[in-house]
């Protein structure tokens, strides 16, 4: 996501000089990606035995001695301001170490906006509990310590707020009627104009043009945002569920107007994060009431809290129309709309971004507007963006194949295109059409009836769709990696990453022993904490490539520190470090491989007791010589009750092209992952918001439904594996493609059951009705 | 309070408010017993009370006192061997963050425990049947009260399915 772009245009221009990166034009590709030893193995996840033995420590389960236990107090209006305070019953309460309001919170910067800093991870940029005024409907107005959770659960009601109230806008569809083009959608243009899209729309033999409707969604991963952390005179010590522990550290320190070295973050493990755990008020306001109450504080939100304080995914309006030849060509492609945002965050919601890239239309007009409203800022969410965006888009690409009486997937290959139809550049790697016919064929695309309604089982009515998946190559700028290898043959890499399992760790240790030549049990792989090389944030699909280029900078280092301690009697005196490789515990002569020396005895030799190398990635320039985007097609097969209404997704299929696969098994899993939130998305989740409070209705996981094992059937998940050139061990990030092009399949598919078009997520029955 | 708690008596004192969930996890350090909604809605605070799976969240200590509890740090009978199902959830990649697995372990072999025992389930077809049978349905159904947000369903089912065809009938 991000700073990205931004970052990656302004290195860009000061690139000139650079030795580019290997797997930029005119560098030669990584031997590794195609290899196939232990890169692409579906080795079980190496924290599986600590995490099935519940002994992996999530952030609020690290001991500290003389804890306090948080409880938040939320604002229960949208906007004003506290005109009195009463904290005296709960100060008086059992086990009550400190209240913490507006009036005794320690003076603090606002948090720095995710994406405007290097390291910044701010979600909005609001005064944190500063003074009286009210921003949304939930924003934590006091904290409580006590001793036990209990107590503070308690004493927490016991507070008395009274508030002054402000008109707030809290109707995304009164806010519609106000908007405002962003300034760029993350580094991206927020309009796109190519020809004339509106006049040869018009003019088209077909034409579709639709509008869709997206709600609100929460990450709800299942651990808790939490923390558990102390002030060590002026050092704070965090132990966070963050998928960006550098970026927390950074913005931390300059909240508290300390140096960054005096924030150690630590976060091995985190349960769940889809773009949710970034750094939001309760880390911000428990690490404020330690240091005035001299305690440490554990704070974990309730599940309500987590609703009320912790943005998700905001809501859109999008229109796609669609003109098309007889042939089938697309003439023209419009897709426009509005995301809602806040005033104070930068996150508009990118569902544009597919109709950028996907296909070949002679005329294109993209514009994406934001209508301010007084709610908690909103944020990424799995695939921000693409997953929603998709929907709309690919239904629309549905209705037309419909309307021209062609096959969908038919339609969508005779609209590949040759290059980016927006940039021009060329793709990195694109073999969409490829996962569009192996798709098609696992899953028996031919049985579909091109008619809706023709199948039925009973009162089942049965239909299949797809849709396309496609989600950006990203890598982040800022990572490094070290290397350390010790007398014994064994080497540590460490960098300050993020497993929330996606299997970053696995999947690492299998790079690094097959990039050393080491065994997996030869190597370990340290992250989660900022006292590690930084790493990047977990965000945008980005960090398996991120850390990747990290490793191999710090490879090319490591090489050629160990080639500076071989001397004359080793087999491999006078080799260059681009003349060697690893193999088999050492180095080896690229050319001759006999020409070998173990690691052991080059230290040895050496008299060294380690060697320790360590280097920053190159930055991300790939992704502007090229479109770099991951595809995919996903099938549905859906069973709609005609009595009820009821949809039941029978079968599954996701066929994806994303380069290099690292681990068939974890990457399977995080297909699979991605396609169930897809199915949420299509069937069930929404966030329901009082238009005229802005309260949030249904704040809890009884009211707010995820997929549940009964909701989903066995999933197929293929791929193409082939490698991108152009991108660290050839992969592409897998995290978030999985959702996208979900929910379209599936409404696809239901309107293929029963000749219904639902446009308003979620499809709920009530619209089948 | 007196509980045995993975076959180790221990006395405990907490507040009466405390939950099961709290009491083990703050009180006893057992932390392999998970938070993710204090409300009985994602299953992650499963545990076993007599063999019989519960919501640790939605029950209050003192309601357990004298019984017989296993949570996630029990299953494996104090040897350092894994149950077959912790074997099973790492083979099949039965999760992700791994944050829900101890509720989904601890369901699991309640579950399987149910099935033994021929307690039928909303979706049992015939409520007579001498043995019942565990078919994808029934342990779709039966494990639905155990939410993974990262996905892991497929995992899961494969994983039960695996130990359960190997437990004698
Ligand atoms: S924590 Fe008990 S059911 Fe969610
Ligand atoms: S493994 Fe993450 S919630 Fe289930």
């Amino acid at each position: 996501m991000t700073s990205i772009q931004d970052a990656a245009q302004s290195l860009l221009k000061t690139a000139i000089g650079l030795v580019p990166a290997r797997w930029l034009p005119g560098g030669s590709p990584d031997p590794l990606m195609q290899k196939h030893g232990l890169i692409g193995a579906p080795v079980s996840r190496l924290d599986g035995a600590l995490k099935v033995r519940g002994k992996a420590r999530f952030a609020a389960e690290v001991p500290m001695q003389g804890l306090t236990y948080a409880a938040l107090l939320h604002s229960t209006v949208a906007r004003g301001r506290i005109v009195a305070l009463d904290i005296s019953a709960a100060e008086a309460a059992p086990g009550v170490v400190f209240v913490m309001t507006y009036r005794n919170a320690p003076r603090m910067a606002s948090p720095a906006l995710m994406n405007t800093k290097p390291k910044a991870a701010g979600t909005s940029n609001l005064p944190v509990m500063q003074d009286a005024e009210i921003h949304w409907n939930g924003e934590p107005v006091a904290v409580l310590l006590a001793d036990t959770q209990e107590q503070a659960d308690h004493a927490v009601t016991l507070i008395r707020v009274t508030y002054e109230t402000a008109p707030a806008i809290t109707d995304f569809d009164a806010a519609k009627g106000s908007t405002r083009v962003p300034a760029n959608i993350l580094g991206e243009p927020p309009s796109i104009e190519r020809g004339n899209a509106e006049a040869t729309l018009v003019q088209a033999a077909f034409q579709v043009d639709c509008t869709y409707a997206t709600p609100a969604h929460n990450h709800n991963a299942i651990e808790l945002h939490a923390a558990t952390l102390a002030w060590e005179g002026d050092k704070l010590i965090l132990h966070d569920a963050t998928q960006m522990v550098n970026n927390v550290a950074w913005t931390l320190s300059q909240i508290f107007g300390i140096k960054e070295e005096q924030v150690h973050v630590r976060s091995p493990y985190v349960g769940g994060g889809f773009g949710g755990k970034s750094l939001w008020n309760h880390q911000i306001l428990a690490a404020a009431a330690s240091r005035v109450s001299g305690r440490p504080v554990r704070i974990m939100l309730p599940r309500e809290g987590v609703f009320r304080s912790v943005g998700g995914r905001t809501m859109t309006e999008q229109r796609v129309a669609l003109g098309a030849r007889s042939d089938g060509k697309l003439t023209a492609l419009i897709h426009t709309g509005t995301a809602a945002m806040t005033p104070h965050n930068e996150c508009p919601e990118q569902f544009s971004f597919p109709a950028r890239h996907l296909y070949a239309a002679e005329n294109i007009m993209i514009a994406q507007r934001v209508a301010d409203m007084n709610i908690v800022a909103n944020t990424f969410m799995r695939a921000p963006g693409e997953s929603i965006g998709t929907f709309a888009l690919e239904c629309a690409m549905d209705e037309l194949a419909e309307a021209m009486q062609i096959d969908p997937i038919e339609l969508r290959r005779r609209n590949e295109p040759a290059k980016d139809p927006t940039s021009g550049n060329e793709f990195s790697s694109r073999h969409l059409t490829e996962a569009y016919g192996r798709g098609a064929e696992q899953f028996g695309w031919e049985k579909r009836s091109a008619t809706p309604g023709a199948r039925r089982d009973g009162e089942w009515l049965i239909g299949m769709g797809m849709a396309t998946a496609t989600y950006p190559y990203y890598r982040m700028p800022g990572g490094a990696a070290r290397i350390r290898l010790t007398a014994d043959g064994r080497a540590t890499v460490s960098t300050a990453a993020h497993e929330m399992g996606m299997g970053t760790a696995t999947v690492q240790t299998q790079h690094i022993a097959e990039r050393l030549g080491l065994a997996m049990d030869q190597v370990v792989f340290e992250h989660g904490d900022t006292a590690l090389p930084p790493g990047s944030m977990a965000g945008g699909s980005s960090q398996t490539a991120s850390i990747a280029a990290a490793i191999i900078a710090a490879h090319d280092a490591f090489k050629a520190a160990l080639l500076k301690l071989v001397g004359n009697d080793s087999p491999l005196a006078g080799l260059k470090p681009d003349a060697v490789e690893a193999r088999d515990g050492g180095l080896c002569s690229s050319e001759e491989p006999d020409k070998h020396e173990t690691y052991v005895s080059i230290l040895r030799r050496a008299g060294r007791e380690e060697l320790v190398a360590e280097a920053s990635a190159p930055p991300p320039l790939e992704a502007q010589e090229f479109s770099m985007h991951s595809y995919g097609a996903q099938f549905c097969e859906v069973r709609v009750s005609e009595i009820t209404g009821e949809v039941r997704v029978s079968r599954f299929l996701g066929s994806f092209d994303c380069g290099r696969i690292l681990n068939a098994k974890t990457a399977a899993s995080q297909f699979r992952g991605g396609i169930i939130m897809g199915l949420g998305l299509a069937l069930m989740e929404e966030t329901h918001r009082d238009p005229r409070t802005g309260r949030i209705m249904n704040p809890s996981l009884a009211e707010y439904h995820v997929p549940v094992h009964m909701d989903v059937p066995k999933i197929d998940v293929i791929w193409t594996d082939i490698p991108d050139p152009h991108s660290p061990l050839g992969a592409h990030g897998i995290g978030e493609i999985g959702i996208t092009g979900v929910g379209a399949a599936v409404a696809n598919a239901v309107y293929n059951a029963t000749g219904k078009r639902i446009r308003k997520l979620p499809i709920s029955l009530d619209k089948l009705l | 309070m007196h509980y045995i708690i993975n076959a180790q008596p221990m006395d405990v004192i907490a507040d009466p408010r405390t939950s099961l969930l709290d009491m083990l996890r703050d009180n006893l350090g057992l932390m392999g017993t998970k938070k993710g909604c204090n409300q009985g809605a994602c299953g992650a605070c499963t545990v076993l009370v007599d063999g019989e799976r519960i919501n640790a969240c939605l029950a209050l200590a003192v309601q357990y006192e004298g019984r017989e509890i296993t949570t996630v740090e029990g299953l494996s009978g104090g040897s350092d061997a894994l149950h077959p199902l912790q074997s099973a959830f790492i083979e099949h990649d039965g999760f992700q963050c791994g944050y829900c697995t101890p509720g989904q372990l601890c369901s699991a072999i309640g579950m399987l425990g149910k099935i033994e025992r021929g307690v039928p389930s909303a979706v049992t077809a015939d409520l007579s049947a001498e043995t019942m049978a565990l078919d994808h349905d029934e342990l779709r159904e039966r494990m639905s009260g155990n939410l993974c947000r990262c996905g892991a369903y497929n995992g899961i089912a494969e994983a039960i399915t695996k130990v359960h065809a190997k437990v004698p009938a």
